[in-house]
């Protein structure tokens, strides 16, 4: 056995040549690929990356891709500047290790024209700056793929840069406002520890200027956010939650401002800063939540390329590449491993596995041949293949997908409108309570109104309030959204959790759609193994359904070949398999061999049989019916399990609903149904003040799906546009709904939680702050610390 | 007790210019990647680029 390839660690062929001296030791490689790029790394003088890494590198199919399309992105305003230093982030593939870092960079610094270069391993974004006119961006990523990575211009950079300014802002203000807290406390420091009188007047004087000082930049700057907030809701005519902390932050300072001046009363510039500082803490700690939770999102707006090889002389080989963008229907384009599919299509060439994780949620890649619809977005995973593109890019099925999204985002559920619009009172109560709590201290004890005051418009928490539901409903989303399950409308999660029935709208949503062999019946003491090896030898070469149902129940690969195979259609088949004569088929065909009528089988509704024959006797009886789903049956128990009433509504026969539901223990089974008995039955349900959540395919049924409370479509790519559902199960799994329900529950426990939390919080912390007994310091403690127990609360539901 | 007289505004200035070197550093984007130099520092750079 060969020593693996030293560039990427595959193995080395036996009959392999290709070597490279890397410190002076000839390594073997395992391709052209590998050599070249090991050769590279050796002659720009970085063979230090070999004794460095921790890891092999990226196989070398990634250098071995055509350069034209680089090419194109030199014509893109965005890289193309005549003079002057451009700058660029690009998104780089393939990192495996430290040394890469280094290697990437040092690459790229050897260019001549590039002024700077610099990977963030977090993101595995890589900004370079360099001179326009000496060097191009395709030269870049050339040089990038010359050593193994791959890496494209990120297309989202503006969205990124305001992100990053947003989240850079956020951070200097937490920062400004922490350093000032902790100065400004050892300025106080004196003042608390010294007894009555013992502080002289004019070092306290001092401090109290320094600590004022100090504040100011807390104030003005760090404390932005709020009076912004507050100005907006203002001006909007709300009472908006930052209201209060701004009109706290303003009194506080104020207060001690003129305090300072005179020389007399409290300041409480401690508390102030302190407050500040904590309350950034908790936005922090939002944004980052936030951005956790938008992540299944924001992968998937990134899945498209922006460019796509077409073949515009099919099946000719002429390629050209063009922005996928400009991607029309009916345009041939080829596709290579690890490439994202730029449009949807139907494979015409080639055979690969194609991943659909981001568009399904479904983990194992899955076999798609010639003929076999692709959707834009999807990944191919094994080998290049051409596709015909049958809609352009704007009308894929990840857009639509995107668009629902958006769509799905831009409403609010109730519960969170209705915790809006008690945060809104609860503001003004606050308000009015503070001001009338100001005016009973000033008359009892002038001396702590002011403070007291403040302690009570800092403790009141309404963001616990008005937290406490969105942040739970994003986490819950998204967390669905990786799982294949895409929230639409937002009422979702709080109505599921509340149904009481849970109606599946087609025999198909519990079926597979293809026939499976539930029973083999054997006569003459002949074995169901040997009959099903005599009927799969039969049925090996035929495509009927029927057929490939019984070579599919053969556990074992047909071994036995069939001769004079006869095809009789609608019939069955006939065959000499081990010198003996078969017929398989219907009964009355298998019955012409046999010769005697068939024995009596016990079928069934809505299985069909499929009898086997030898000369003069009967041999086996295959019942075929449609299979369940591989998760339906534990989808119906749990529903059951629950407390949940399960209803099967089916346009099929009485007798094959009937099948489906005995099987699967579902109670009610209704067939022949129309759409207006099946909107009938869904009402009558509502009337009785059922709650009805409805599985159905989403298209055929737009109006009882609409009807009911919630609504689930199984959705497969093509038909996304024209889903009429609340709910859209992205690959065909009836598990799902399942998920999407305990999900429900737990949201809505997070809820609840959040909510009690956040009341009782307020409950207890107001009127202790009212009775004086909260400093505003432990104010702002108690209000920061309540925002952040809520967000952390609702991150749980992204966790297992 | 008088130094604190001095000490006072020295600290007060001394903030400030934590501050701006805070700023400087952030607008430097010293702080957008906090995981990446930690690795850089581990490899050598005995030999020079070409």
């Amino acid at each position: 056995m060969n020593a693996p390839c030293f560039h990427c660690g595959l193995p080395v062929p036996g009959e392999a040549t290709w070597h490279v001296a890397i410190d002076g030791i000839d390594r073997a490689m395992c391709c052209p690929g590998c050599e070249a790029v090991a050769r590279t790394i050796v002659d720009i003088g970085q063979a230090g990356y070999y004794r460095a890494r921790t890891g092999f590198a990226a196989t070398g199919t990634a250098a071995d891709l055509v350069p034209q399309e680089l090419k194109l992105y030199d014509s893109d305003p965005r890289f193309a500047a005549a003079a002057g230093d451009i700058e660029a982030v690009l998104l780089v593939d393939g990192m495996r290790c430290a040394a890469c870092v280094w290697l990437i960079e040092h690459r790229l610094l050897a260019l001549d024209g590039v002024v700077a270069a610099s990977l963030n391993v977090a993101t595995e974004r890589l900004t370079v700056r360099w001179q326009g006119g000496k060097v191009q961006i395709s030269d870049l990523l050339q040089a990038l793929r010359g050593i193994g990575y791959m890496a494209y211009p990120y297309d989202a950079a503006r969205h990124t840069a305001q992100l990053r300014k947003a989240s850079r802002t956020l951070g200097r203000q937490l920062f400004v406002a922490g350093l000032c807290m902790m100065q400004v406390m050892m300025y106080v420091a004196p003042e608390y520890m010294a007894g009555d009188g013992t502080l002289e007047p004019d070092m306290a004087a001092l401090m109290r200027w320094a600590s004022l000082l100090l504040t100011v930049p807390a104030v003005v700057y760090s404390a932005q956010p709020f009076f912004a907030g507050a100005w907006t809701s203002l001006r909007a005519r709300v009472l908006g939650m930052d209201v209060p902390v701004a009109l706290g932050i303003g009194a506080g300072f104020l207060g001690s401002v003129v305090a300072t001046w005179r020389g007399t009363g409290d300041v409480y510039f401690d508390s102030v800063t302190m407050f500040i500082f904590l309350l950034l803490a908790s936005r922090w700690l939002e944004l980052l939540a936030r951005r956790k939770a938008a992540g299944a999102l924001e992968r998937m707006q990134h899945a498209l390329p922006a460019v796509a090889t077409r073949l515009a002389a099919w099946p000719g080989r002429a390629a050209s590449v063009m922005p996928a963008a400009a991607l029309r229907e009916g345009d041939y384009v080829a596709v290579k491993p690890g490439e994202a599919f730029a449009a949807d299509g139907i494979l015409v060439e080639g055979r690969t596995a194609v991943d659909l994780a981001l568009l399904t949620g479904e983990s194992a890649p899955q076999a798609k041949g010639p003929g076999d619809a692709v959707p834009g977005g999807a990944v191919n995973v094994s080998a290049a293949v051409v596709l015909h593109v049958t809609r352009p890019v704007a009308d894929s099925t990840l857009s639509n997908l995107l668009k629902l999204v958006e769509r799905a985002g831009a409403a609010k559920p109730q519960i969170a409108q209705w915790a809006d619009r008690t945060a809104a009172r609860f503001v003004l109560a606050l308000l009015l309570f503070a001001a009338s709590t100001f005016a009973f201290w000033s008359w009892s004890d002038p001396a702590r109104a002011w403070p007291v005051a403040i302690a009570v418009l800092v403790v009141s928490c309404p963001c616990a309030l008005s937290l406490a539901t969105p942040s739970a409903l994003a986490a819950a989303t998204d967390r669905l959204l990786a799982k294949g399950i895409l929230v639409v409308r937002p009422h979702v999660l709080e109505t599921l959790q509340r149904a009481t029935h849970i109606v599946f709208d087609k025999t198909g949503t519990l079926t597979a759609g293809r026939p499976a062999v539930q029973a083999v019946h054997v006569f003459g003491g002949i074995d169901a193994q040997a009959a099903t090896q005599i009927a799969a030898a039969l049925e090996a070469h035929s495509l009927h359904p029927l057929a490939r149902a019984i070579v599919a129940h053969a556990v074992r690969p047909v071994s036995m070949p069939a001769a004079q195979l006869e095809e009789t259609p609608g019939q069955g088949l006939a065959g000499v398999v081990d010198g003996q004569a078969y017929r398989l088929g219907n009964a009355r065909y298998a019955a012409g061999l046999a010769g005697t009528p068939p024995p009596k089988v016990d079928d069934g509704d809505g299985t069909t049989l499929v009898w086997l024959a030898g000369a003069g006797h009967w041999l086996a009886c295959f019942a075929i019916s449609d299979a369940l789903r591989p998760d339906a049956r534990a989808t119906v128990d749990w529903f059951r399990a629950h407390g949940k009433e399960v209803v099967l509504l089916s346009g099929d026969r009485q007798q094959l609903a009937d099948a489906v539901a005995r099987q699967l223990g579902i109670d009610k089974a209704l067939g022949d149904c129309l759409p207006e008995r099946k909107l009938d039955y869904v009402q009558r349900l509502q009337r009785d003040g059922a709650v009805v959540a409805m599985v159905g395919d989403g298209i055929n049924d737009a109006a009882v799906l609409s009807a009911a409370d919630v609504s689930f479509a199984m959705g497969s790519g093509a038909a996304l546009a024209q889903v009429h559902a609340d709910t859209v199960l992205l690959h065909g799994d009836v598990g799902l709904v399942r998920e999407a329900a305990a999900m429900a529950g737990a949201t809505a426990r997070v809820i609840r939680q959040n909510l009690a939390w956040a009341c009782l919080y307020n409950l207890v912390a107001i009127p202790a702050a009212a009775f004086g007994l909260l400093g505003p310091w432990l104010a702002g403690v108690g209000m920061a610390a309540s925002s952040a127990i809520v967000i952390v609360n609702a991150l749980r539901l992204r966790r297992e | 007790m008088e130094s604190l007289f001095l000490l006072v505004p020295v600290s007060i200035g001394l903030v400030f210019g934590a501050l701006w070197v805070f700023f400087k550093a952030s607008d430097d984007g010293q702080f957008d990647d906090l995981e990446g130099p930690a690795w850089r520092i581990l490899q050598d750079d005995d030999e020079p680029l070409r």
